[in-house]
């Protein structure tokens, strides 16, 4: 039986871009922004790197295929750089490389970047992504927002919300996220918006609206991890570790078998259990302090309340509305805007999301700081309901 | 010997009815003189069907829904607007409804009478005993521009044909076929539209000429005259010259038939066929049928209605498929359903679609047949089939038999309509359907418009085209759902 990664590894030191619209960036340059950031907080010199991994989701833009472009960026000394992709997961995927490089003992110190320079496609939105040769002839044509927009045709028909109710539910999902986004001067947008402006918004794919949709941004994030005996042994207080990582990933039984309703995120129950188990949480709605979870749409995030167990079935609906997950809430969630507003390139979502919630335990999140805040979970979701790749991390004060 | 003729006949006709009335009107500046025929509807295609697309939802309306179509030996395509020069077309329909590899193929091309040329080629065959169940299908999807009189006078359909040796509806008595170079019109490969010559040469020199020609020879054949001719079908676009003929053979002019010029427009070589259909709803025991058709000469074919015709009760009769058209008053629609203007398309509009033709091959059954998998130790079914069945907890190795989805209804699962993603006909619907004895698919719908569908609601699968490469000129099919 495994004994699992808790408490193992701590986190060194991170460090994130700006988000946004950044035309003025290069891959290059966002790669060393959140670099220079994450080395400053580690406080440790690029010699003392042992292996780095680098996330990147879309290989025909941005920086290219391979190990290189992040070496090259960063000028590392000569070390082992994988690059990993899992969609929009691929960030907690270079993490999961990094963390288990170090609980192996395989390197001291590791790194993790993730980057997306998706600003240079010339699209509004993402742009289409290539599925080999033959999804493309026996599926749709569809976009991520039609994919996950279907949540809401199933969930409706599930649990015999009406459309008037979905819709406003999930458009407090996003005014909500709108509100914290507005307090962090690295979020894409830093706008707060009102639920009228959500509900009027042009359509995108039924019933999502511009504002049931994340941002599509350029930025990068970084994470540097060792051992928590390294992490002392370099004068570090405030240890922060990880306490569960956890990937599920779909087998087809979503796409393929009737036994799934189409509601709902398989995988994400499936980690979600793993993940809890192995961070030793019996009762996530009351132990889990915060999360950041994966809001591509509103209506993920409304669904993930409840394949996450802090919302029971059916009714997320209501705690969304109750303000349950609002910053004064009982378990906030997007403290930071989210991939609503914090904005999301891809390979670079997984550590934003960790980012967050390594400044909020070490108290050091500024005008959105959480008070007291114990244990943070992150949810990185790739692919779409049907089909899908998803990554939980957990983590905490060490020892705690 | 015994008789042969046609067990059974069904035609398509696209969802929507333009208005001529629109049409007209949207080009009265340009084009006064069309006024006149700015009347009735005419059938206008979806933008993702074409002559092959249409073919197959009429056959399929013959075959019924029983998986088992070993009984087609041969297949007989029929049409000026086949979407491949050099690809068998006919091989595509055999691939879509998922007839034996050893079905007979023949494509007939070139020429508005390929319908019953096609039709007359398959009573021999199967007379000769070459075949005991052939399928004859005419179809044709015409582009004509903006403004012309073409653009009023055609409209897109299919028509389908059982050719049998036994429950025959209509006995096959004889048959006559010209082949005159007789240029009406013309259209050379790469051609998008027709080059016609002048309305009256064209009636005079042809119609009233070589129309009747073909007939005397066949009431030569047959040792009949005018007078026995019960129903007398002639597609033409010009008013009155199948009265013409009619008088000039000395068929009673009132056993004219209906040339729908009102209703669907001339379908081109599905049109006598469809015609046909038309009157077999009406039709009585040992009545006479005339099918006459022009294009390169002129064929004609005589049946005699048979007793079977009593109890002939057709899935679908052609009026109700006359009836159940929605009317669009939309031109713009027509014109770029049809690109017959240029579009702003988008950057996703841009996406390379090049089609894995390796792919395609190895797939071919579940791409153009829609055929998946049916585990033989669980009776989990599934699409597409896979080497390990999908099945929870019992992902067993090689046990999937192939099961055909195409005719089973299906239930929307979940859906969205999206206007985000490249279609032609935004916003882009798709979802997951669940099929009535198991098994899913995300599909996109077609034939419907905003507010059409929900989850729960009834569907069923059509073959349609699913992209269009621009870049290399190639059609990509596969199947979508459309409500019950």
């Amino acid at each position: 039986m495994a004994t699992g990664i808790r408490d193992k590894v701590a986190i060194l030191g991170m460090g994130c871009s700006k988000f946004g619209e950044r035309w003025d960036a290069s891959p290059e340059d966002l790669m060393v922004e959140s670099y220079v950031e994450a080395m400053e907080d580690a406080g440790i010199e690029p010699n003392q790197l042992d292996a780095a991994w680098f996330s990147h989701h879309i290989d025909d833009i941005g920086a290219g295929k391979g190990g290189t472009p992040m070496s090259i960026a960063l000028r590392l000394p000569n070390i082992a750089v994988t690059r990993v992709e899992n969609y929009c997961a691929s960030g907690s995927e270079a993490f999961r490389g990094a963390v288990y490089a170090v609980a192996a003992g395989a390197a001291d110190i590791a790194i993790a970047v993730g980057m997306e320079k998706l600003k240079d496609t010339g699209f509004g939105g993402l742009s289409p992504t290539n599925y080999g040769t033959l999804t493309p002839q026996i599926g749709p044509s569809g976009s991520a927002p039609g994919n996950f927009a279907q949540l809401a045709s199933a969930y409706r028909a599930k649990h015999g919300v009406s459309a008037e109710d979905l819709k406003r539910a999930i458009a407090h999902v996003s005014v909500k996220s709108h509100a914290n986004g507005a307090k962090n001067p690295k979020a894409h947008l830093q706008k707060e918006v009102t639920e009228e402006q959500v509900l009027n918004a042009p359509m995108i794919a039924e019933p999502l609206g511009l504002f049931d949709c994340c941002g599509v941004s350029d930025g990068a994030a970084a994470a540097i991890v060792t051992t928590p005996e390294i992490a002392k042994s370099l004068g570090k207080g405030n240890i922060i570790s990880v306490k569960a990582l956890q990937l599920a990933v779909s087998n087809g039984l979503e796409n393929q078998h009737n036994s799934w309703d189409g509601s709902y995120f398989h995988t994400v129950r499936v980690a979600a259990k793993k993940a809890y188990a192995e961070a030793n949480i019996t009762k996530p709605r009351e132990q889990v302090s915060m999360m950041e979870v994966h809001d591509c749409f509103s209506v993920t995030e409304l669904v993930t309340m409840e394949d996450l167990f802090i919302s029971e079935e059916g009714n997320a609906v209501k705690d969304v509305m109750d303000g349950f997950y609002d910053a004064d809430g009982k378990v906030p969630c997007q403290i930071d805007g989210g991939l609503k507003c914090f904005g999301h390139p891809i390979g670079a979502s997984g550590l934003r999301m960790l980012y967050e919630m390594y400044l909020q335990l070490q108290g050091r999140a500024g005008e959105r700081q959480l008070s007291n805040p114990s244990i943070g979970l992150t949810h990185n979701l790739g692919g779409q309901p049907a089909n899908n790749v998803c990554s939980i991390a957990i983590i905490g004060a060490l020892d705690s | 010997m015994s008789d042969v003729g046609i067990s059974s006949i069904a035609g398509y006709l696209p969802r929507l009815r333009l208005s001529k009335k629109t049409v007209a009107q949207a080009n009265s500046w340009i084009a006064p003189n069309l006024m006149g025929k700015g009347k009735g509807t005419r059938s206008m295609a979806n933008w993702d069907e074409d002559s092959v697309t249409m073919s197959v939802e009429a056959i399929r309306r013959v075959l019924g829904k029983d998986d088992d179509r070993s009984h087609v030996d041969s297949l007989f395509f029929a049409s000026t607007t086949m979407p491949f020069v050099d690809r068998l077309n006919s091989g595509i329909i055999r691939a879509a409804l998922t007839l034996e590899e050893s079905t007979e193929c023949i494509d007939i091309s070139s020429t508005l009478k390929s319908g019953t040329t096609a039709l007359i080629q398959a009573l021999d065959k199967v007379k000769s005993g070459g075949s005991d169940y052939s399928i004859v299908s005419a179809s044709d999807k015409r582009k004509a521009r903006s403004a012309s009189s073409q653009e009023l006078d055609f409209g897109d359909g299919a028509v389908a044909i059982a050719v049998d040796n036994e429950n025959l509806i209509a006995k096959y008595i004889n048959s006559s076929s010209l082949s005159i170079d007789f240029i009406d019109h013309f259209r050379q490969p790469n051609e998008e539209f027709d080059y016609n010559w002048e309305e009256r040469w064209i009636r005079d020199e042809g119609y009233l000429k070589i129309v009747p020609k073909a007939i005397v020879e066949l009431f030569s054949k047959a040792n009949i005259s005018g007078s026995d001719i019960d129903y007398f079908i002639l597609p033409s676009v010009f008013p009155r010259v199948d009265q013409m003929i009619a008088k000039k053979c000395g068929i009673n002019p009132e056993n004219v038939v209906d040339n729908l010029a009102l209703s669907t427009g001339d379908t081109g070589s599905a049109h006598s066929l469809l015609m046909f259909a038309s009157i077999l709803e009406k039709a009585n025991p040992g009545e006479k049928v005339l099918i006459s058709s022009f294009g390169g000469g002129s064929d004609a074919i005589l049946f005699e209605i048979t007793d079977n015709i009593k109890n002939y009760k057709p899935e679908q009769t052609i009026e109700s498929l006359l009836n159940n058209g929605i009317e669009e008053n939309n031109y713009m629609k027509y014109l770029t359903f049809n690109d017959l203007v240029k579009w702003e398309k988008g950057m996703r509009g841009e996406q390379d679609r090049k089609t894995a033709l390796t792919t395609l091959y190895r797939h071919n059954d579940a791409i153009m047949g829609l055929v998946g998998g049916k585990c033989t130790k669980t009776g989990t079914i599934q699409y597409p089939a896979s080497p390990i069945s999908v099945s929870p907890n019992s992902p067993d190795l090689n046990t999937q038999e192939p099961y055909k989805f195409a005719e089973k209804k299906a239930k929307i699962l979940s859906w969205s309509a999206d206007y985000l993603s490249f279609s032609v006909n935004p916003p882009n619907h798709y979802g997951v359907v669940d099929f009535e004895e198991g098994g899913r698919i995300m599909v996109d719908f077609t034939d419907i418009e905003k507010g059409d569908i929900d989850s729960g609601m009834d569907v069923k699968m059509v073959f349609r085209v699913k992209i269009v490469d621009e870049i290399r000129g190639f059609t990509r099919y596969f199947w979508k759902a459309i409500p019950v």
